[in-house]
């Protein structure tokens, strides 16, 4: 991440944004680059107004545009009230939005945002996610992130890297396939006939969890839907359904899978 | 252009500290009480000079010594100003801001250090406004006091790029600080081993610190 902005060189490879060399233009390059680093690059005793003013000339704006790229900026950030307020005074989650106005500010085509809501309370982490989901209408944003429902929250495409490899390149519709997996969970007052289940369409195998009675895992065969099938069996024997619903496997579970199936 | 505004922002931030506003005060101070004592010194010597023939002035006598005290004071102030130019925004990570826009590393060093220099330019802007008050009762020896002004600007000019690079080895601002103190204080140790013992050769005699007040304000 901090190779892309600039901030450390590489030991082999190459970087393009854009499709400039970041290495052979590195000017030009980081013209097309936002970047709010894992904590914001702050200076507490400056205003909000002061320092969008000092990161707009820094990129290259001028007067006329200066000013209107700040108000879009602190618009769509949510600070339009706070622009002659201290950064020092603002809570966290303001300053974290203060960061990404610093990034959109020169509405550059790549954003790159590292953690954006780490430390931020739950509220606050709506918020910034909505405001990346809008971003993402107009840029490239390149989200990093440990939080994998934030994942699932806002990307469109996903990549895992692990051990410096490439794990995963998948769209966030793939992804999901993976998700839904082929087995459900069935909960019940009666112990169930497992050979009956069985005999549906479309059931592999049934297995008792361990520590409960009555709680089933329903292996089904690839691309069925047994479900309704099952439901109806259970109310036909007055088994008593309790719980009967997909199992889906949440995204930490493939990214174990995958780092730990590349080990 | 991108080193102005760097320096523009480096000189908001140092005046909206009280670092800046305190290190005025206390060298203003200190160097008014030396010049007001030298003034002093200089009405009790007076008759006695005046019988000589080519007497010292008062540029010589009361100018040039403020401007060496002066010298000396700096080198110990400098290093506190210096120190935060890149450790402070190293520490606080706000230097992958500079990174990341589109601005070349020497520019952002330029700026730095015309951000320092313009503030080390106001110190001596207020350094000079004591003697410009003798003009009031006497007049001065224009060519000496212009030299001495150069002589401490190109001493405090040295000053902060040795601060200003050793800020941007270190990692917290106290060790930069340190670092420069050390520098500076071995430069100064050098000149003084010149004085005293002028037999070792003239190349110590180069070095940048009061020395260059001395030959500045004789030539």
């Amino acid at each position: 991440m901090q190779m892309l902005c600039g901030n450390l060189a590489p030991s082999a490879g190459e970087i393009r944004i854009n499709g400039i060399d970041l290495l052979d233009a590195p000017r030009e390059a980081k013209r097309h680059l936002g970047y709010l680093p894992e904590i914001p690059p702050l200076y507490r005793e400056l205003t909000v107004d002061e320092y969008l003013d000092y990161c707009g000339r820094l990129h290259g704006l001028k007067h006329q545009d200066l000013h209107r790229a700040r108000e879009e900026s602190k618009a769509r950030c949510g600070l339009k009230e706070s622009g002659k307020r201290l950064i020092g005074n603002l809570s966290k989650g303001y300053q974290q939005r203060v960061g990404i106005a610093q990034a959109i500010l020169h509405s550059p085509p790549v954003v790159v945002l590292d953690e954006p809501t780490v430390g931020l309370d739950p509220i606050q982490i709506r918020e910034i996610r909505e405001l990346i989901r809008d971003l993402g209408r107009e840029h490239a944003v390149l989200l990093s992130t440990h939080i994998l429902p934030e994942v699932q929250a806002v990307c469109s495409r996903v990549l895992i890297i692990h051990q410096g490899n490439l794990a995963l390149n998948a769209t966030i519709q793939e992804l999901e396939r993976h998700v839904h997996s082929s087995s459900l969970t069935l909960e019940t007052h009666q112990p169930v006939d497992t050979q009956a289940l069985l005999k549906l369409e479309g059931v592999e195998s049934v297995e008792q969890e361990n520590d409960q009675q009555c709680r089933y895992l329903v292996f089904c065969a690839h691309g069925t839907e047994p479900t309704e099938a099952i439901a109806r069996l259970v109310l036909e024997k007055g088994w008593g359904l309790v719980e009967l619903s997909p199992r889906r496997r949440s995204i930490e579970q493939i990214f174990m899978e995958i780092t730990q199936h590349e080990e | 252009m991108s080193a102005l505004i760097i320096a523009s922002r480096e000189l908001r931030s140092l005046f909206l500290s009280p670092l800046a506003w305190s290190i005025l005060a206390v060298v203003q101070f200190l160097l008014a009480y030396m010049f007001l004592s030298q003034v002093e010194y200089f009405q009790s010597l007076q008759p006695q000079i005046a019988a000589l023939e080519d007497s010292p002035g008062v540029t010589d006598l009361i100018v040039v010594p403020l401007f060496g005290n002066a010298g000396v004071i700096l080198l110990l102030v400098t290093p506190m100003l210096t120190m935060r130019l890149i450790s402070e925004e190293r520490r606080n990570r706000t230097l992958s801001l500079l990174f990341s826009a589109p601005v070349s590393i020497s520019e952002i060093i330029l700026g730095k250090y015309l951000g320092i220099a313009i503030f080390l330019g106001l110190m001596i802007l207020m350094i000079t406004a004591m003697p410009l008050s003798l003009t009031f009762g006497t007049h001065l020896d224009w060519g000496k006091v212009a030299a001495c002004v150069l002589g401490l600007g190109l001493l405090l000019a040295s000053f902060a790029a040795i601060g200003l690079y050793l800020s941007s080895l270190a990692m917290q601002p106290v060790v930069a600080a340190v670092g420069s103190f050390g520098i500076l204080l071995l430069l100064w140790i050098i000149d003084w081993n010149a004085t005293v013992a002028p037999k070792r050769g003239k190349s110590w005699d180069i070095s940048p610190c009061s020395g260059t007040i001395r030959t500045c304000s004789k030539g």
